[in-house]
C-alpha cells in the first residue's frame, strides 16, 4: 500500500503486543452498526506513473498563462526566480508544523521574523504579522482589528474600488455582527469619493491602491480624512506597487494589508496566496495572526518565538477576536525569498517594467479608433479599462484567436460600465510582442466598426 | 558567527539577485502618475547576491526538525509523510500558470481536479454537500457555524444561537462561533473522558443551533454514544457538527453521516497528506446534508452538460470568505494523494494509524500514567503523573525528546488533562521506527526518576536553549532595527 | 489558609473592605495557575480607568502568562477609585505577594452586600476539590 510501512509481519507483533488477534479488534470502541459496510465508492489507487500520467492529461486541458495573457484583477503573473521554488522546496520548511516548539523551530522563526521586517518596510508600517491566508482575509481581519480598536462606533465605510472578492468576503464577516457596511463610490475618475459618508459613527475605512479598476488613489486625502472623522484608515495594496508607489504608511494609514501572491507565487488557479498585515506597533495586541518576537536564551543567545500568543484562539477560545490559527506560511517564505532577491532596487525594477509595458499598451490602445481608457492614459500602474465599441466578452474572443488570453470582462463586477469595459493587466513577463499582437488584433475590431 | 545574522546584517548596498533583462519597450514615465503617488523612501529590504542567499535560507532549513528528517508524533496534527509525487506535480505549468478568472472552458482539467476530490469527500464522509472554498480548517468550521446560521434565520428559528461545545474541544471552535453571531457553551466531559450525556440534555433546548463535536475526540477516544448524542441533538431541533481534525482514524471504516453528523470539515494537511508547511497553508472543506447544500459558500464547482463551471452566484449561498474559488495547489495534492490510495489504501491509512497509536499506548503506559488507558484511536493522551514527584512537566520530556532527536508530541492540550502529552504516530511510521521512540521514552522516564536535571536542561543540542518568552512580550521585538 | 479578612469569588479574586472602599486583587492560586506549567511568568495586566463604574461581578480587566489568559471580575460594586498602576511594568510584584503590594484596583463600593461571596475557608474548600 503506498506510504505504508509496515509490513504483514509488522502488524502481526504489533497486535500481539497490544493484545488483539486482528486489525478490526482495534475499532471496537465504534458501534458495529456504525461500521461502514462493503468500500467506499472511490476509485482503485494508482501507481506514482499512472498519476503523473493522469495529472498530465488533466493539466493540458487547461490554457496555461505562458503564452501571453491580460488577466490581473488581484492575480498577477509576475517572475519567479529559481531561488524562490528551490529553497522553499527545501524539506525542511515544507514538512515542519507550527514553531511551537522554539528550539527546534529557529528556521521557521527566524524566516517569520524577517518576513515580518521586510513587509512592515515595504507598507511603510511599524510592524507586521507572520502573514494570514490571503488579502482578502488580511483585509477582513483588518476591519474588524478597527472595530476593536474604535469600540462605540459601528459603521465601515468601504471603496467600490476595493476587490469584489474582499467586500464579499467581508460581507460574509460581518454578516451577523452590528457593523453596517456603508459603499463609498467611485467617480467619474475612477478614484473614492468620500463625501458626505464620513461622521463620528465611522469606525473604518478600506481602500485599495490601485484599485481593481487599475486607478491610483489619493492615499493622503483619504487618510487625512479618516483621521479627521477619527476612524481607522485601512489601505489594501499591490505589494509590486510598492516598489515605486508610495507606501500606505507613508500616506498616514493606521492598517495596511495586501495578496502576496505577486511576491514569488504563481497564480495556481487562486491560491495559496498569503495576506500581508501591517500596523503601528501600540496596536499589536488588536493585531490578529501570528507574530514573532526576538528574545535570548539562558545563555544570552538571540532567538526568536512566537509571542503575543495570548491574543489567540487556543488561548483565548471565544474571547479571541479572529479565529484564524494557521498563517500561510510556506507561501509567506516564498514571499520573503522573493522579496530578499529582489532587494529594494529589484522591486523598484519589477514595478518599473510592469508600468512601462502597461504604458506602452495604453498609449497604442487609446490611439485606436472606437477604443476609449476610461480613467484616462495617466491614472493607472499596471492595469486599466479600456472600453470597446464591441462587448467585452467578444473581444476576449478575438484575443484568444490571435493564440493569447485576453483581459477581465467587468460587466458582472461592474455592471454600471456596461458590456463593453475591458480590464487589462502588464506585467514585466508581458512582452512588446505580445501588446504589438493585442493591439493588432484589437484595431481588426476598430476598423470592422464605423467611426461613430 | 556569520551564519546566525540575520538577512539584514549580510545586506551590502547595491548586491540583488533578481534583476531582469533588458526592457522592450520606452522606459516608465513617472512622472505621467498622479502627483503624489510616489514612494519617498524606499524600504529597507535586505540586498544579498544570490550565493549568500542561497547559503542563508539552507542554513535556516537547517535549524528545523521536521517529518523529513525526524519521528514527529505532534497529536492532533496527524504530521504523516507528505509524499513528494504531490509537490511535483503541482509544478505543472498548467496547473501553476493558471488564472482564476479564466473562463470555465479553459480550465476544465482544473475544475475535473476539484470536482474528483469533492465527490471522494462527499463518498468518504457521506454527506453528499461539499465545498473546497475555505483556506484553512479554522475557516471551514466557520463556513459550516455560517451555513447554521443561515439556515435557522430562513426557517424562522433565529432564536437557536447556542452553539455547544465540549470542554476538550480546539481552540478555533468557540472563537469560531463567536464571529459567526452565535453562543459558545460549554459541555463538560465525563469521567470516561467523552461528552456528558446529562451535561449535554440539560443544555439542549429550543435555543440550539449547533452542536460541535470532534469525533474521535481530542483525546483520542471514538464517542461511543456518538448516535445517541446525534439523536439528542436532533430531537431538539439542533444540527450536529463534527470537527474533522482526526478523521485520519476512521475514513474508511465508518462514515460521519451514518453517525447523524450534519455538517463537518476536513484538514487535507492532516489526512490527506498536504504538507503542513511551518504552518499553512492548509485546506479546510466542509461537507454537508442536502438540506444545507444551498447555503454553501461561493464558488462551487458544478458539473452541467457541457462540461464543468464555477457558481459565483448561488442565490442562498452564505458567501465568500477568501479570494477565488480555493487553495488550489492545496486542493490538487489531496487530490494526487486520495488517487494514489483508492478506495482501499484510505481504509488501510485508518486501520495503520490506530494500530501504530494502540502499540505506542500499550508499550508506553507503565512507564507513563495514561488516564483513559483502553483502545484508543489515532492517538492517545498521556501525562506527567509518574515523573511529578521529581518535579518533571511535560515540557521537560517534550525538550528531552528533541536532544533525543525527535520533534515532541502535543503538550498541554487537551486543557481537560492536566500536564497532557497527546502522541500521535500516524500510519506512515514504521514498526522500527516507534520501537526506536519507545526505547527513548523510557530512557527519560528513568532519567525523570535518577537524573531529572538533565530533563530540567534539555535541549543543548539545539540552535538555542529554552527562550526567555516572557521577554519577548514584555520587550517586544517584533521586527530587525538597524542599530546604526 | 488565605487570609480570612476579606472575600473570594471562585474565579480567585479578592475584596477586602475598609470604610466605604473595597481593594481587589487576585489569590496565590490564580497566580500559580497562570503560570503552570514553566512557562509561567505573568506578562501583562489590563486595568481599567479611575473613574470607571463597575457592577456586580463585571470584568474589570485581564491578565496575562505567556500562555494563558484570565479575566479579572469585581467581587462587589463600585466606582473604581485608584488603581495600582506599581505593578503595570512589574508584575513579579502580584506573583510575589498578591495579597499586599500585588492589589490592583480600589472600588467606592456602592453595596457591601458580601452574602454571595466566598469566606477564606468557602474557598479554600472549593480549591480543595479542584486539584
Amino acid at each position: 500500500m503506498p506510504f505504508i510501512q509496515n509490513t504483514d509481519s509488522d502488524r502481526a507483533e504489533m497486535l500481539a503486543a497490544i493484545g488483539v488477534q486482528k486489525v478490526e479488534d482495534l475499532f471496537e470502541q465504534i458501534p458495529a452498526e456504525l461500521r461502514l459496510k462493503g468500500s467506499l465508492p472511490i476509485d482503485a489507487g494508482l501507481s506514482e506513473n499512472e498519476l503523473r500520467a493522469e495529472v498530465a492529461e488533466l493539466a493540458s486541458w487547461n490554457s496555461s498563462m505562458e503564452k501571453g495573457c491580460f488577466l490581473g484583477a488581484g492575480m498577477y503573473r509576475h517572475f519567479i526566480p529559481t531561488v524562490v521554488d528551490s529553497l522553499q522546496s527545501r524539506h525542511e520548511f515544507v514538512t515542519a508544523y507550527t514553531p511551537y516548539q522554539p528550539e527546534g523551530s529557529q528556521g521557521t522563526l527566524t524566516v517569520f521574523f524577517e518576513f515580518q521586517t521586510m513587509v512592515a518596510e515595504l507598507m511603510g508600517m511599524e510592524i507586521a504579522n507572520a502573514s494570514m491566508y490571503d488579502g482578502c482575509s488580511a483585509a477582513t481581519e483588518a476591519v474588524i482589528m478597527a472595530c476593536n480598536l474604535v469600540r462605540k462606533r459601528k459603521k465601515v465605510v468601504v471603496s467600490r474600488g476595493v476587490h469584489p472578492h474582499t467586500r464579499r468576503t467581508l460581507e460574509t464577516y460581518l454578516r451577523w455582527s452590528e457593523l453596517e457596511v456603508v459603499e463609498a463610490p467611485l467617480g467619474s475618475d475612477g478614484t473614492t469619493n468620500l463625501e458626505g459618508l464620513l461622521d463620528d459613527q465611522t469606525c473604518s475605512v478600506l481602500v485599495q491602491n490601485p484599485n481593481t479598476l487599475g486607478v491610483i488613489e489619493d492615499l493622503d486625502g483619504i487618510a487625512a480624512k479618516t483621521k479627521e472623522a477619527g476612524g481607522i484608515s485601512i489601505c489594501s495594496c499591490y505589494p509590486t506597487s510598492l516598489g515605486i508607489l508610495k507606501s500606505p504608511g507613508e500616506a498616514g494609514f493606521d492598517i495596511a494589508v495586501g495578496d502576496g501572491q505577486c511576491l514569488g507565487t504563481a497564480p495556481a488557479f487562486g491560491g495559496p496566496s498569503f495576506g500581508l498585515f501591517a500596523c503601528a506597533q501600540k496596536h499589536v495586541r488588536k493585531m490578529p495572526g501570528r507574530i514573532v518576537g526576538e528574545t535570548v536564551d539562558s545563555q544570552g543567545r538571540r532567538g526568536f518565538a512566537l509571542t503575543f500568543q495570548a491574543r489567540e484562539q487556543h488561548i483565548r477560545r471565544e474571547k479571541a477576536s479572529s479565529n484564524i490559527c494557521t498563517n500561510n506560511a510556506l507561501i509567506a517564505l516564498r514571499g520573503a525569498i522573493y522579496m530578499a532577491a529582489a532587494g529594494p532596487d529589484g522591486l523598484a525594477e519589477v514595478a518599473n517594467h510592469s508600468l512601462a509595458k502597461a504604458q506602452y499598451a495604453s498609449k497604442a490602445l487609446s490611439s485606436l479608433a472606437n477604443f476609449e481608457l476610461i480613467f484616462g492614459e495617466s491614472s493607472h500602474f499596471n492595469e486599466f479599462v479600456l472600453r470597446c465599441p464591441i462587448p467585452a466578452a467578444e473581444v476576449n474572443r478575438a484575443i484568444d484567436s490571435s493564440g493569447m488570453i485576453g483581459g477581465l470582462d467587468l460587466s458582472s463586477w461592474y455592471p454600471e460600465l456596461g458590456d463593453n469595459a475591458l480590464l487589462l493587466a502588464f506585467t514585466e513577463l508581458t512582452t512588446r510582442e505580445q501588446i504589438d499582437r493585442l493591439v493588432s488584433t484589437l484595431s481588426n475590431i476598430a476598423t470592422a466598426i464605423p467611426v461613430a | 558567527m556569520n551564519k546566525d545574522k540575520l538577512l539584514f546584517e549580510k545586506s551590502t548596498r547595491g548586491s540583488r539577485t533578481l534583476r531582469l533583462g533588458k526592457l522592450d519597450v520606452p522606459p516608465a514615465d513617472l512622472s505621467a502618475l498622479p502627483a503624489g503617488s510616489l514612494r519617498q523612501k524606499a524600504p529597507m529590504l535586505p540586498e544579498i547576491g544570490e550565493l549568500d542567499l542561497v547559503r542563508h535560507y539552507v542554513l535556516l532549513s537547517k535549524k528545523n526538525i521536521s517529518i523529513t528528517d525526524s519521528f514527529y508524533p505532534l497529536g492532533s496534527c496527524t504530521m504523516k509523510y507528505n509524499p513528494l509525487t504531490n509537490e511535483a506535480i503541482v509544478q505543472n505549468p498548467g496547473l501553476a500558470d493558471l488564472h482564476p478568472a479564466e473562463d470555465d472552458g479553459r480550465v476544465q482539467g482544473a475544475l475535473r481536479i476539484m470536482k474528483t476530490l469533492a465527490d471522494g469527500l462527499a463518498a468518504i464522509t457521506g454527506l453528499p454537500g461539499v465545498t473546497l472554498h475555505p483556506a484553512a480548517g479554522a475557516q471551514g468550521e466557520l463556513t459550516a457555524l455560517l451555513v447554521a446560521h443561515a439556515h435557522f434565520h430562513a426557517s424562522g428559528q433565529s432564536q437557536r444561537t447556542k452553539v455547544l461545545i465540549p470542554d476538550s474541544a480546539h481552540g478555533t471552535n468557540p472563537a469560531s462561533a463567536v464571529i459567526a453571531g452565535l453562543e459558545a457553551v460549554e459541555i463538560k466531559s465525563g469521567e470516561d473522558g467523552l461528552v456528558d450525556l446529562e451535561d449535554l440534555s440539560s443544555k439542549l433546548g429550543e435555543d440550539t443551533a449547533v452542536l460541535m463535536i470532534t469525533n474521535p475526540s481530542t483525546l483520542g477516544l471514538f464517542e461511543t454514544n456518538i448516535a445517541k448524542i446525534s439523536e439528542m441533538v436532533h430531537a431538539a431541533g439542533g444540527l450536529v457538527y463534527m470537527d474533522g481534525a482526526n478523521l485520519n482514524a476512521i475514513m474508511g471504516i465508518a462514515r460521519p453521516a451514518d453517525f447523524g453528523v450534519d455538517m463537518m470539515h476536513i484538514n487535507l494537511h492532516k489526512t490527506f497528506s498536504t504538507p503542513h508547511g511551518g504552518g499553512g497553508p492548509g485546506a479546510g472543506p466542509i461537507c454537508v446534508t442536502e438540506a444545507l447544500e444551498s447555503y454553501l459558500p461561493s464558488p462551487r464547482v458544478v458539473e452541467e452538460e457541457n462540461g464543468l463551471r464555477l457558481d459565483y452566484d448561488s442565490p442562498r449561498s452564505i458567501g465568500m470568505l477568501r479570494g477565488w474559488a480555493g487553495n488550489f495547489g492545496v486542493l490538487a495534492r489531496a487530490y494526487s494523494y486520495m488517487r494514489r490510495l483508492g478506495a482501499e489504501g484510505i481504509r488501510r491509512v485508518a486501520e495503520n494509524a490506530v494500530l501504530n497509536a494502540n502499540y505506542l499506548r500499550t508499550q508506553l503506559s507503565d512507564a507513563y500514567h495514561v488516564p483513559y488507558d483502553r483502545m484508543c484511536m489515532h492517538e492517545f493522551v498521556c501525562n506527567n503523573r509518574k515523573q511529578r514527584e521529581h518535579g518533571i512537566h511535560a515540557l521537560d520530556v517534550a525538550k528531552r525528546l528533541i536532544d533525543l532527536g525527535y520533534h515532541p508530541m502535543t503538550i498541554y492540550f487537551p486543557l481537560v488533562v492536566s500536564e497532557a502529552m497527546m502522541i500521535e504516530p500516524t500510519e506512515t511510521e514504521s514498526k522500527a521506527t516507534l520501537d526506536a521512540f519507545i526505547a527513548d521514552m523510557l530512557l527519560i522516564a528513568d532519567e525523570a526518576k535518577n537524573n531529572p536535571e538533565k530533563l530540567h536542561a534539555a535541549p543543548v543540542t539545539t540552535p538555542v536553549g529554552r527562550l526567555d518568552e516572557a521577554r519577548a512580550v514584555k520587550q517586544p521585538v517584533l521586527r530587525y532595527a538597524s542599530s546604526s | 489558609m488565605r487570609p480570612d479578612d476579606r472575600h473570594y469569588l471562585s474565579s480567585h479574586e479578592w475584596i477586602k473592605i475598609s470604610g466605604e472602599t473595597g481593594i481587589i486583587g487576585i489569590t496565590d492560586f490564580a497566580v500559580e495557575e497562570l503560570s503552570s506549567g514553566n512557562e509561567g511568568d505573568l506578562v501583562y495586566c489590563d486595568l481599567p480607568e479611575v473613574g470607571r463604574v463597575l457592577e456586580n461581578g463585571e470584568t474589570f480587566g485581564e491578565i496575562e502568562s505567556v500562555k494563558a489568559v484570565a479575566d479579572l471580575n469585581t467581587p462587589l460594586a463600585g466606582e473604581v477609585s485608584e488603581v495600582n498602576t506599581a505593578i503595570e511594568d512589574h508584575l513579579e510584584i502580584v506573583a510575589e505577594d498578591p495579597w499586599e503590594r500585588g492589589w490592583m484596583i480600589k472600588i467606592k463600593l456602592s453595596n457591601k452586600d458580601t452574602g454571595k461571596l466566598l469566606s477564606a475557608a468557602a474557598y479554600e474548600e472549593i480549591l480543595a476539590k479542584q486539584s
